[in-house]
């Protein structure tokens, strides 16, 4: 066989390799599998999925699709386990109310209500439950949402870290949504809704493991303002939405290139970075890209309707710096390129693992 | 950033790729190794091989210190880490490294207190904190790295810090270029050389490699424009058919090197006989333990390890690939029994490492190459 045949063999055994469902076959759970990476992914897929069954599971959407009695729902659940409790820009409480709302936005459903169910440890000081609660209530209050169920539990000193946070919730498939992960095509412009990088870097700094002076803070929001622009400025000519947590922008376009088999183009010199995060990035050696956010959100909109979109877009409060970031392209499928701002091209994969844990 | 985007520009790096195409010989192929890994990142990062002419091939070496990291050197840290009351310290990127029965993260799963840390000082001053608990610093890295171990060993052995240990897996950069370019098929035409080792050893102790095997070197710093400029550089050199050491990172690194950090680490350090490299096997005088005036602080002297050396599997053929003799994919086991999930050489260890950035990216390079 010819040195080329021969390496076309190795390179499609590769292939089917990773094409093969991931399965779930460690031995114990390590902190791998909670970093969003490919250990979770095994794990979600050979664990959960098969285990469940329930085909809007298998979507693998933010939130899981409902049809009851003609009403189309949206159903998203997501714990908080970050520390510390308190941090430039946000808390617990307040993520904990953003993230799952903004896991109902991106679905393209607006958000009607949310349960709370809190793990408490033995000892939490009364002012910093209230301090949360508090949090809580405002933060629901600003993303128009209301609070309709919770549950308590206390669990012994040493047995969580001050608390966690669960919350669960429930919106309504807004009429102009017509968004899934398999919609990309080529000719697609990539939109990001704003400065990337805080939340990951703020947390980071909040824990005092770097003695760096820089004043970087959380940008948690609820992104419903910003998908209910886009919603009205695109229409059906918005493909999908992601918000870009755990990590990062380059985990979303990695997932979506996978799902729609298409190829997607990056221009780091177009992706918005606060001088702040960029120099704090630079000093720890890592890439703005993969570092989580808790206000950003990515969405793929057809090119007729792009400009319109990155308008409104602009115009919500907090996506001023709105921008379109790159497009996406046929070739090669379910591969995310970046031109760097240096002008060379190179290959931005899936994150192996999550330096940093317990960031939401 | 002020003194950092000034080497990132992309016009300045067009200019030099436009002088790069105009010095390559048509017809001619190089085979350029940067030595570092931290080049290696930069090169990926930026992008920088996609502007490069296609007759100019970067060959990635053996300067990846987690990578070269073989099995057995794990399970000692592994063994020592489940000793009772151990707080086990190292780098982020060390923990998902396999032994031979998985890796220091697993071991955190299962029970032992293992924790990440930033600078061999934070392991130190856990110690301190914990002064009921043995803190060990598992050490890694090239000439970069071990002065920094060096001096924390320092401290401690001046405070009297009982409960902390070293478990030192430092290296030597120049014992592996050499076995490198001993090897009989070598196929490289010069080196991109180190630019953070070098501002401790100097530019001097790579000044064998043009006397003694007649390749050019140029050690650069780690921004865009430094490797375009140390590339422009070599080619330079093979053009007229010189061979030296050239420095392009003048603005850091002196020609005689640091002489206070060599002096921490000649106070701290002593050479091993050898030690054993992940895909590349023993190698002489490669590696550095305790000195016996810092016996005490020794981890492998403190703790019980076992010592067990781990084969890399016989198929393995890390070393023909660092050599550039072979293209990742002509290795018996790429693919198969190697691969980014359970990986066997160094070369599949680090995303960086040319096995599994071929593994991961080999289709689309073809398909660039094509173009």
């Amino acid at each position: 066989m010819s040195a080329t045949g021969r390496e076309e063999r190795i390179l499609d055994i590769i292939e089917t390799a990773r094409a093969k469902r991931p399965r779930f076959r460690d031995e114990r759970v390590t902190m791998a599998h909670g970093a969003g990476g490919k250990a979770t992914q095994g794990m979600i897929e050979g664990l959960f999925v098969p285990a469940f069954g329930s085909p809007a599971l298998a979507a693998l959407g933010d939130a899981g699709l409902l049809a009851v009695d003609g009403a189309e729902l949206a159903f998203t659940t997501d714990a908080f386990v970050v520390t510390p409790l308190r941090f430039p820009g946000g808390s617990i409480g307040e993520l904990a109310v953003n993230g799952t709302v903004n896991d109902l936005a991106v679905a393209g459903a607006r958000p009607l209500a949310l349960s709370l169910s809190l793990i408490l440890e033995e000892g939490l000081p009364s002012d910093a439950l209230r301090a949360e609660v508090d949090a809580i209530a405002r933060a629901a209050k600003a993303a128009g949402v209301e609070l309709v169920a919770g549950d308590t539990k206390v669990v012994e000193r040493g047995h969580a870290d001050g608390m966690y946070v669960t919350t669960a919730g429930i919106g309504r498939r807004d009429p102009r949504s017509a968004l899934s992960p398999g919609a990309l095509r080529p000719g697609d412009r990539i939109l990001l809704s704003g400065t990337i990088g805080e939340h990951g870097t703020a947390i980071m700094l909040a824990r005092g493991e770097f003695e760096l002076g820089a004043e970087i803070a959380s940008d948690t929001r609820s992104l419903w303002p910003a998908a209910d622009a886009l919603l009205e400025a695109a229409g059906p000519a918005l493909r999908c939405m992601r918000d870009a947590t755990r990590g990062g922008v380059a985990s979303v376009l990695n997932e979506l290139a996978r799902a729609s088999g298409v190829g997607l183009l990056a221009r780091e010199a177009a992706v918005p970075v606060q001088p702040a995060v960029a120099g704090a990035c630079e000093l720890l050696g890592i890439d703005p890209l993969y570092v989580a956010n808790e206000g950003v959100l990515v969405a793929f909109v057809a090119p007729q309707a792009a400009d319109a979109a990155l308008a409104a877009l602009r115009s919500v409060a907090g996506c001023e710096q709105a921008a379109a970031i790159g497009e996406v392209r046929a070739e090669p499928p379910g591969m995310v390129l970046v031109e760097t701002s240096f002008g060379g091209r190179r290959v931005m994969d899936q994150l192996v693992g999550d330096p940093l844990p317990r960031i939401c | 950033m002020r003194f950092v985007d000034e080497f990132r520009d992309a016009e300045l790096g067009r200019a030099v790729a436009t002088e790069i195409l105009a010095a390559v010989e048509p017809g001619r192929h190089y085979k350029l190794m940067e030595v570092c890994g931290g080049h290696t990142h930069s090169i990926y990062k930026y992008g920088v091989d996609d502007l490069l002419p296609r007759n100019v091939e970067l060959v990635h070496g053996p300067g990846c210190p987690v990578c070269v990291i073989p099995m057995g050197r794990v399970d000692d840290g592994i063994a020592i880490a489940r000793e009772p009351g151990v707080i086990f310290t190292c780098f982020g990127d060390m923990m998902r490294v396999p032994g031979s029965e998985g890796s220091l993260l697993e071991a955190k799963a299962a029970g032992a207190d293992v924790r990440m840390v930033y600078s061999p000082l934070d392991a130190l001053r856990i110690a301190k904190a914990n002064p009921e608990r043995e803190v060990v610093f598992f050490a890694i890295g090239f000439e970069t790295t071990a002065p920094s171990t060096a001096l924390t060993l320092k401290r401690a052995h001046a405070e009297g810090v009982r409960n902390f240990s070293c478990m030192c897996n430092h290296v030597t950069i120049v014992p592996p270029l050499r076995a490198l370019l001993d090897s009989p098929d070598l196929r490289l035409d010069g080196f991109i050389g180190p630019g953070h080792v070098s501002t401790v050893v100097g530019a001097r102790p790579f000044q064998f490699i043009p006397a003694d095997y007649g390749k050019p070197v140029v050690i650069a710093g780690f921004e865009p424009l430094d490797i375009l400029h140390a590339i422009r550089m070599l080619l330079a050199q093979l053009a007229e058919g010189r061979c030296a050491v050239e420095n392009q990172y003048t603005r850091v690194v002196p020609w005689e090197g640091n002489l206070r950090a060599l002096e921490a680490m000649a106070e701290v350090f002593e050479l091993r006989p050898h030690f054993e490299w992940r895909g590349l096997g023993f190698i002489s005088q490669s590696g550095l333990r305790l000195s016996d005036a810092y016996a005490d602080l020794d981890a492998e002297r403190r703790f019980a390890v076992p010592g067990v050396r781990v084969a890399d599997p016989k198929a393995c053929q890390c070393g023909e690939v660092l050599k550039g003799v072979i293209k990742p994919w002509e290795c018996k086991v790429f693919g198969t029994a190697c691969t980014p999930e359970r990986p066997i050489g160094t070369c599949m260890v680090s995303s960086e490492g040319a096995c599994a950035a071929y593994y991961n990216f080999g289709r689309f390079q073809r398909e660039r190459e094509a173009v």
